[in-house]
């Protein structure tokens, strides 16, 4: 299985491989080998460099740091495990771990379901669907600091737009102070996550259901089924597998949310906000301790790592069945 | 009768919808074209008159510096990361060897990982570099972050490319470079743009490592120049929404002069996978 003439397809998920072989005459063929060898090398080394130095190294230097006691600038001292004793009884890791998982059930439970919504109506037959999809995707354009800061004025209790919304309707106490009511806040970040991410999963569900044929809706009017019945039956069960890759799409990237939380509330008032990330920054950058900004820093990588295996595991269960 | 009410229905929550997506940038535009005092006795008007004012004294602040800035690091980390990310999904995509899939499943595991596992050491390594501080401290972290999602948009494109072509060209005696710059990349020109889009709006966005690596007001990128303007501006509003528009508008022209482009960039490897 040598030689530069022959090159094969292979398909990563194992479905449609196909190959040319073209056999090598003999004499070609240790030469041949080490000239492909050097050719793959020579073509993948460069990203692999990258990718080994910006990516990989750092992983495995959080790992090492996370079992030392150090501020950035003098020597590390081995602590063992004691920064993630330390962690487990930190009531503010886990608040942080609590409030990542808010992050995944609204973008699970009311991201995804609203972006099938905005699908749902861009594909109906509506007038003016080309300004609807248009608006609908802005938010995905803005920058999350940008969104960040907007938001943060249109919470604002004096001068914002929702609340001068409730005044005109007339229900004076019910000023609601968005981003500095510990209760609130939290809800509030996560009403401008939706509104930020739905958009995206408008575009996947649109593509999915542009892809569905038009023959099977015709069939179901001729049996007489109604529009519920036709979205239940025929739209959902042909989207399944733009719902599940979504899910884990919105999963993993809840797990890196920062930049909105970071930019609106800090993580405030009083850690109600807190995420993982905004709570390792402030432990490396604000307060500068490393060995324990490491250990948070490194439980992301653990929580996301499991979650990539366990849906992984799903997924590769899922196709087995045949599902 | 029913009909009716659901058209009505249907419209109401295709407005509301509208409103909810459209109002703050509606908000936005309106506030920046306002002065302090306009906007104090009537925060909610739109557009009763139009005043650019602010537009000019946020440049005047150094937005223009940040906008610089992001073009910069931008074009340079997106010419790098299509670069790197074509040349190592070629044989990726296209050779056999032992190694294939592992470094495969290597590089594409990156799309999962937090940034924050990696910020640390990627502090510490700028600073031992002499990095820190400066705009080129970003391209490694952003190319590297990058390439995880190029890779995998472009093996899954450069997959579907006719061996017959490659096989004609070697019968005549090119060279593996030569296959991969006179016919694997000029074919790959659909996912390459797709690459060049969602990593461009990625890295225009991008925060953290700009959080991070950058100090200095005439080395920040536009996300942490915003920040520092509210930071020091944040009672003027109408100023601050200007900066805000003045960020927003570049992507969302792009947006609106090649829609089907941005929106199929955006969705990334999403679409297909």
């Amino acid at each position: 299985m040598s030689g530069n003439t022959q090159q094969a397809v292979q398909s990563v998920t194992g479905t449609g491989a196909q190959m040319t072989v073209v056999p090598a005459r003999s004499s070609e063929y240790r030469t041949g080998r080490w000239r492909k060898v050097a050719v793959i090398t020579s073509f993948i080394l460069p990203a692999l460099f990258v990718y080994v130095v910006y990516v990989m190294y750092p992983i495995v230097d959080t790992l090492i740091d996370s079992f030392f006691a150090w501020d950035g600038q003098s020597t590390m001292t081995f602590i063992g495990f004691k920064n993630y004793v330390h962690l487990l009884r930190d009531s503010i890791f886990w608040t942080a771990l609590k409030n990542n998982v808010l992050v995944i059930l609204a973008s699970v439970c009311v991201q995804i379901p609203l972006g099938m919504v905005m699908a749902l109506i861009l594909l109906s037959p509506i007038r003016g669907r080309r300004i609807f999809g248009t608006v609908y995707f802005f938010p995905f354009l803005m920058s999350t600091v940008a969104i960040g800061l907007l938001w943060t004025y249109i919470f604002d209790p004096l001068n914002g737009p929702l609340n001068h919304l409730i005044r005109t309707v007339g229900i004076q106490n019910w000023q609601i102070q968005w981003l500095s009511d510990p209760r609130i806040a939290v809800y509030a970040v996560l009403l401008v996550v939706v509104w930020q991410y739905a958009p995206f999963y408008m575009i996947l569900f649109k593509a999915a259901m542009v892809a569905i044929p038009e023959e099977l809706y015709e069939a179901a009017s001729l049996d007489g089924a109604t529009a519920w019945q036709k979205f239940w039956r025929i739209t959902v069960p042909l989207i399944m597998p733009t719902i599940v890759s979504s899910a884990i799409l919105a999963i993993v990237g809840s797990l890196k949310s920062f930049d909105l939380f970071y930019i609106m509330t800090g993580g405030g008032p009083d850690h109600a906000t807190e995420l993982l990330g905004t709570y390792m920054y402030k432990a490396a950058f604000v307060d500068f301790n490393m060995g324990y900004a490491s250990s948070i820093a490194f439980s992301m990588f653990l929580v996301a790592f499991i979650v990539t295996v366990v849906i992984q595991y799903l997924e590769f269960v899922r196709q087995r069945r045949g599902g | 009768m029913v009909a009716l009410i659901k058209r009505v229905l249907l419209y109401g929550l295709a407005a509301a919808l509208l409103v909810f997506t459209g109002y703050p940038f509606l908000y936005m535009l309106a506030t920046s074209f306002k002065t302090q005092q306009q906007f104090f006795q009537s925060p909610f008007s739109l557009f009763t008159s139009i005043n650019l004012t602010n537009y000019s004294s946020v440049f005047q602040m150094g937005l223009s510096r940040y906008f610089v800035n992001s073009v910069i690091i931008s074009f340079t980390s997106v010419f790098l990361v299509v670069l790197l990310a074509a040349l190592a999904s070629y044989p990726l995509s296209r050779m056999k060897f032992r190694l294939n899939k592992p470094l495969f499943l290597l590089f594409v595991s990156g799309m999962m990982l937090p940034v924050h596992a990696t910020l640390i050491p990627t502090f510490i390594l700028t600073n031992h570099l002499g990095l820190y501080d400066r705009l080129i401290a970003l391209v490694g972290p952003y190319v590297a972050f990058s390439l995880p999602i190029s890779i995998f948009i472009l093996t899954q494109f450069m997959k579907e490319i006719p061996d017959a072509l490659e096989e004609a060209a070697r019968i005549d005696g090119t060279t593996d470079f030569g296959v991969f710059w006179r016919i694997v990349l000029p074919m790959s020109g659909p996912a390459l743009s797709t690459v060049v889009i969602y990593n461009f709006i990625h890295i225009w966005m991008e925060f953290i490592f700009a959080l991070v690596l950058i100090n200095s007001p005439e080395n920040m990128t536009l996300p942490l120049g915003l920040q520092k303007f509210y930071g020091e501006f944040s009672v003027n509003v109408p100023g601050l929404m200007a900066a805000l528009t003045l960020a927003t508008v570049p992507v969302l022209a792009v947006y609106l002069v090649s829609q089907e482009k941005v929106i199929k960039g955006l969705a990334g490897g999403a679409l297909k996978g």
